[in-house]
């Protein structure tokens, strides 16, 4: 099959052999040899296999076809990927190859029974239409239908190996397709100085010579659609390029269209440039024999190149000369073996067949260029190209002339199938079918038929279907038109489009202690924090007997400053600031104008001008964004710094909290030294710190910020100071039962979009006679209206835990909902917090709560389980 | 949606960099009734055409502007951060 050593060969071109070197890959366990520069595809063939695929449906041998990546023939699993392209997939040594869609070999397919008994079973939507009835059977039918028609399979226990990476370009021309029009343009455009890329699929790379101007070329890649914005991303293998540019050049060229004639599918039937190709790349001779039948020169060229690699011409119809009504391939075991012209029959192995050629106007079509219908040429073309498009060579119509030839060569008498789409195994008679069932529309049609929707997307059966709904609805191509075109417009990997695995995490600067310590870590946001350090009840214990220490650095931190700062926040907060004197704290909640409740925080007034502010550890990004986009609208005299990843912060606590503090620091610590609610800076074991005296667990604390790189150091020390006042650090869980226990709560947790400050029990927090303020119109309306829920406390009357979400049972109906609930060990009771009508939101009010299908009792608390006064937080 | 947006500090940038925040919106300047409240918070003029809405480079210099975007064709007309006198027609009378 190898032609003896061409004189090309010795040219450096893409797509030609290397005689010196030796690659083996494997096809169904067999070794078959190739050389560098083949494709598996040609080196099959070189090995002497015809054979290639079976077809989707009626499960037929077929051959080459193409040879340049297109029609679904050579399709092939490769080390385990399904559906590549044998023709174009170039030969690297030890690949595995197997083919695909077939029961038993290639040659010997089982399935293949159903092209000849298939008959009155496979008409086209049958099985849609029958298969229905009884509904419950459907099931079984498709897991049948499923494994019997296809193509690859995908493995389900495939181990991802190949990374994907998307990367961002930008030049000023981009040129899509390496022909000579597209290879013109790229050089003409980078004489301009003009930054310039050109990408091309790989087989059809026009040579260029040496010296010419520079631009980087991209091979093989593949254009996959123009979007919005003049977006084209380019898949390079394992790299997805989006490439941005200030002009696009597109230079797709045009696809060869096949002839639509019984048997027109069989072995050996090939198009001219598959046939070039195999002679011209790869040495290769495609026949003994041939008959070549074309509408234009490409066939001529086919026949001279054929003539090379001395195959005989049986016969040579040129249909611009000779007008040819019928046109039948017979073959034997599904190769072709003879062709049967107008009634004289001709032997041959070969039969190159060619429609002409259809522009490949498809990226222009998806960007806004409109598609007209060429009589004279039997082709569609773009016009209309948007700004900043430019279309060069034959995608344009440039150079092409062929005699548009009939829509099918059918004769009168049965001669086997007639092939629209080779895909999909789509017939002439199909498509007279779906028109004479009332798919008169293209688009319709298209989707009854699946023509065009197979995995060469229409590139050789978009024309000669639109050609037969012409033909059969007795009007033109311009009247039925095209459909839409979208991408991508080359099959694309999922893994491609996914990118690399991507799961941004954040981490204190404490993290790698708290690993050193114990702790189970947890995802809350994009933060990685410790759950607990393996003993929660006693974490939770040891801030109420002794000392607990918690990395709190996930707060959302920011600094307000500037001469509005004070009524900056007044507007945003429902409650006061202006009054506050410097060096104290208050709590805030931030609502939405809806009145939704945002988000909650701490707001330190640190002098007249400065406020430290600090919001939930999943709201920082928001509230950043909040506050920004209020002072954008309202323009007032303050900055906004978000400190959040530069400041880290413990919160120690426990009533030794005082203790471990006077060891540490030259501040006066005493109750009255830092009162509750005081903010304070100054030096915390060497670090300059800023103290806030609060506590949300419910014991006396100080949550101290200060320069993140400190974190491991400052939380070593304050271990090892603290280690004889029998300090634990604790983790979120602990924690949760902590806030629970003084009834905190916890914003996205306990609220959600519905939930505003008077309905959450907290309208002590409303100052309703400071002005307007966002959110407070709508408290307004809340008022008006009067309270529909309100979220409370309670407390089980015999211990049980519900579950977070149980519901609330009221008069044998839903009636609230659980929220948060826990055991607290400190109490020895089960606690939590939900939502209930408002006639049951007072102190003691009996409830019922759904825990595992069984209700049970509850009552009402109105105030913090633990401490309700307040005392050990002031202590 | 894959156009360019020109932010006002960063120049044209991927329209993925931003966080979109809707059409600019009239915050009443007073205490509204019910439906001046409800529309404000829910009802938008949804324009087939030029429209002026909000924008945040989330991704980048984190500035909030505004642009006049074609909604038909997501053509950005201009962009622009909003200075004290343009916009004060947007922001509340405060009483404090």
């Amino acid at each position: 099959v190898r032609l003896g050593p061409q004189p090309y060969e010795r040219i450096d071109r893409t797509g030609s052999i290397d005689r010196e070197g030796h690659l083996v890959f494997r096809f169904e366990g067999q070794p078959v040899r190739a050389f560098p520069g083949d494709t598996l595809g040609s080196a099959l063939y070189a090995s002497g296999r015809r054979v290639f695929s079976r077809s989707f449906k009626y499960h037929r041998p077929r051959g080459l076809l193409c040879c340049s990546g297109h029609c679904p023939n050579c399709m092939m699993e490769v080390d385990d990927v399904p559906n590549v392209r044998a023709c174009v997939h170039p030969v690297s040594g030890g690949e595995r190859v197997r083919a695909q869609n077939v029961r038993g070999s290639l040659e010997r397919d089982l399935l293949a029974v159903t092209d000849k008994l298939g008959g009155p079973f496979t008409p086209v939507g049958f099985y849609y239409r029958t298969m229905i009835r009884p509904r419950w059977a459907w099931p079984y039918y498709e897991r049948f239908l499923r494994g019997v028609a296809g193509l690859g399979k995908v493995d389900k226990h495939h181990v991802r190996s190949t990374r994907f990476d998307t990367e961002h370009r930008y030049v000023d021309v981009l040129v899509i397709g390496g022909g000579s029009a597209g290879l013109k343009a790229a050089e003409h455009a980078a004489a301009e100085g003009k930054r310039v890329a050109l990408v091309d699929e790989g087989p059809d790379l026009a040579s260029r010579e040496a010296g010419t101007t520079e631009f980087e070329i991209l091979t093989p890649a593949r254009a996959l659609g123009i979007y919005e914005g003049g977006l084209v991303p380019v898949d390079a293998g394992t790299i997805l390029y989006r490439f941005r540019a200030e002009k696009i050049v597109v230079a797709t060229g045009a696809t060869e269209q096949p002839l639509l004639f019984p048997g027109n599918d069989l072995v050996g039937i090939m198009l001219p440039g598959a046939v070039r190709r195999l002679v011209n790349y790869w040495s290769l001779k495609p026949g003994n024999s041939a008959v070549v039948v074309t509408t234009d020169d490409r066939g001529l060229e086919a026949v001279e190149d054929l003539r090379r690699a001395s195959v005989h011409i049986a016969q040579v119809f040129d249909l611009r000369e000779r007008r040819v009504r019928e046109i039948a391939a017979r073959g034997k075991k599904g190769h072709v073996r003879s062709v049967l012209v107008d009634g004289e029959t001709f032997d041959c192995d070969l039969l190159v067949m060619s429609g002409g050629v259809q522009p490949n106007y498809s990226l222009l079509a998806q960007i806004g260029a409109k598609v007209e219908y060429d009589i004279s040429r039997g082709i569609f073309l773009p016009s209309e190209l948007p700004e900043g498009i430019q279309a060069v060579g034959a995608v344009t119509g440039d150079g092409i002339s062929a005699e548009p030839p009939p829509a099918t060569f059918n004769g009168a008498a049965k001669k086997g199938k007639c092939f629209v789409c080779v895909c999909e195994d789509v017939t002439d008679k199909d498509v007279k079918r779906a028109i004479a069932e009332g798919f008169d529309s293209i688009e319709l049609a298209k989707r009854y038929t699946t023509v065009t929707m197979g995995p060469c997307q229409g590139k050789l059966c978009h024309l000669p279907s639109i050609r037969l709904y012409a033909r059969e609805n007795e009007t033109d191509e311009a009247a039925i038109g095209t459909t839409t075109a979208r991408p991508p417009w080359a099959p694309v990997s999922l893994g491609l489009l996914a990118g690399r695995p991507h799961e941004p995490a954040k981490r204190t600067s404490m993290h790698h202690r708290h690993k050193d310590l114990g702790a189970r870590v947890m995802w809350t946001g994009a933060w990685r924090r410790p759950h607990s350090y393996g003993d929660p009840v006693g974490e939770a214990k040891a801030v109420h007997d002794a000392l607990g220490v918690i990395d709190v650095s996930t707060l959302g931190k920011l600094v307000v400053r500037g001469p509005d700062a004070a009524a900056f926040l007044e507007r945003l907060y429902t409650n006061r600031f202006a009054d506050m004197a410097p060096g104290r704290i208050r709590y805030g909640v931030l609502e939405t104008d809806s009145g939704r409740i945002m988000d909650d925080g701490t707001i330190a007034r640190l002098d007249d001008e400065t406020f430290y502010v600090t919001t939930t550890s999943t709201g920082a990004g928001a509230v950043v964004q909040w506050f920004g986009w209020w002072n954008a609208v309202w323009h007032m005299d303050v900055e906004i710094v978000d400190v959040t990843g530069a400041l880290a912060a413990v919160n120690i606590a426990g009533p030794k909290a005082r203790a471990l503090m006077e060891r540490l620091t030259d501040l006066d610590v005493s109750n009255e030294g830092i009162k509750y609610l005081d903010a304070v800076q100054g030096d915390v074991a060497g670090v300059p710190c800023l103290v806030l005296r609060i506590g949300f667990v419910g014991e006396l604390g100080y949550e101290i910020h200060f320069a993140s790189p400190y974190g491991e150091y400052f939380l070593d020390t304050l271990l090892e100071r603290g280690r004889d006042l029998d300090i634990r650090p604790f983790g979120l869980e602990p924690q949760r039962v902590l806030r629970l226990e003084k009834m905190h709560i916890l914003v996205g947790q306990d609220t959600d979009s519905e939930s505003n400050l008077l309905e959450a029990n907290m309208p002590w927090i409303v100052k309703w006679d400071k002005g307007d303020f966002v959110g407070k119109w709508s408290l307004e309306k809340v008022k008006e209206r009067a309270v529909r829920e309100n979220l409370v406390g309670f407390e089980m009357a015999n211990g049980v835990v519900p579950a977070e979400g149980a519901q609330m049972v009221v008069d044998g109906k839903p009636g609230g909902r659980v929220t948060s609930s826990r055991w607290s060990p400190q109490l020895e009771r089960a606690i939590g917090m939900g939502w209930v009508p408002p006639e049951l939101a007072h102190e003691g009010a009996e409830i019922q709560i759904k825990v595992d299908g069984k209700l049970e009792a509850a009552s009402v608390r109105l105030r913090p389980f633990f401490d309700p006064e307040g005392e050990h937080l002031r202590s | 949606m894959s156009f360019l947006l020109p932010c006002p500090n960063c120049g044209p940038r991927d329209v993925n960099e931003f966080h979109f925040q809707g059409e600019v919106t009239k915050r009443p300047k007073r205490a509204p009734t019910l439906r001046e409240l409800t529309s404000y918070l829910y009802f938008r003029e949804n324009v087939a055409g030029p429209q002026r809405e909000w924008w945040y480079h989330r991704d980048g210099c984190e500035a909030w502007f505004q642009a006049e975007r074609d909604t038909r064709t997501n053509e950005v007309l201009s962009t622009w951060i909003p200075e004290a006198g343009i916009a004060s027609s947007q922001a509340p009378v405060v009483q404090i």
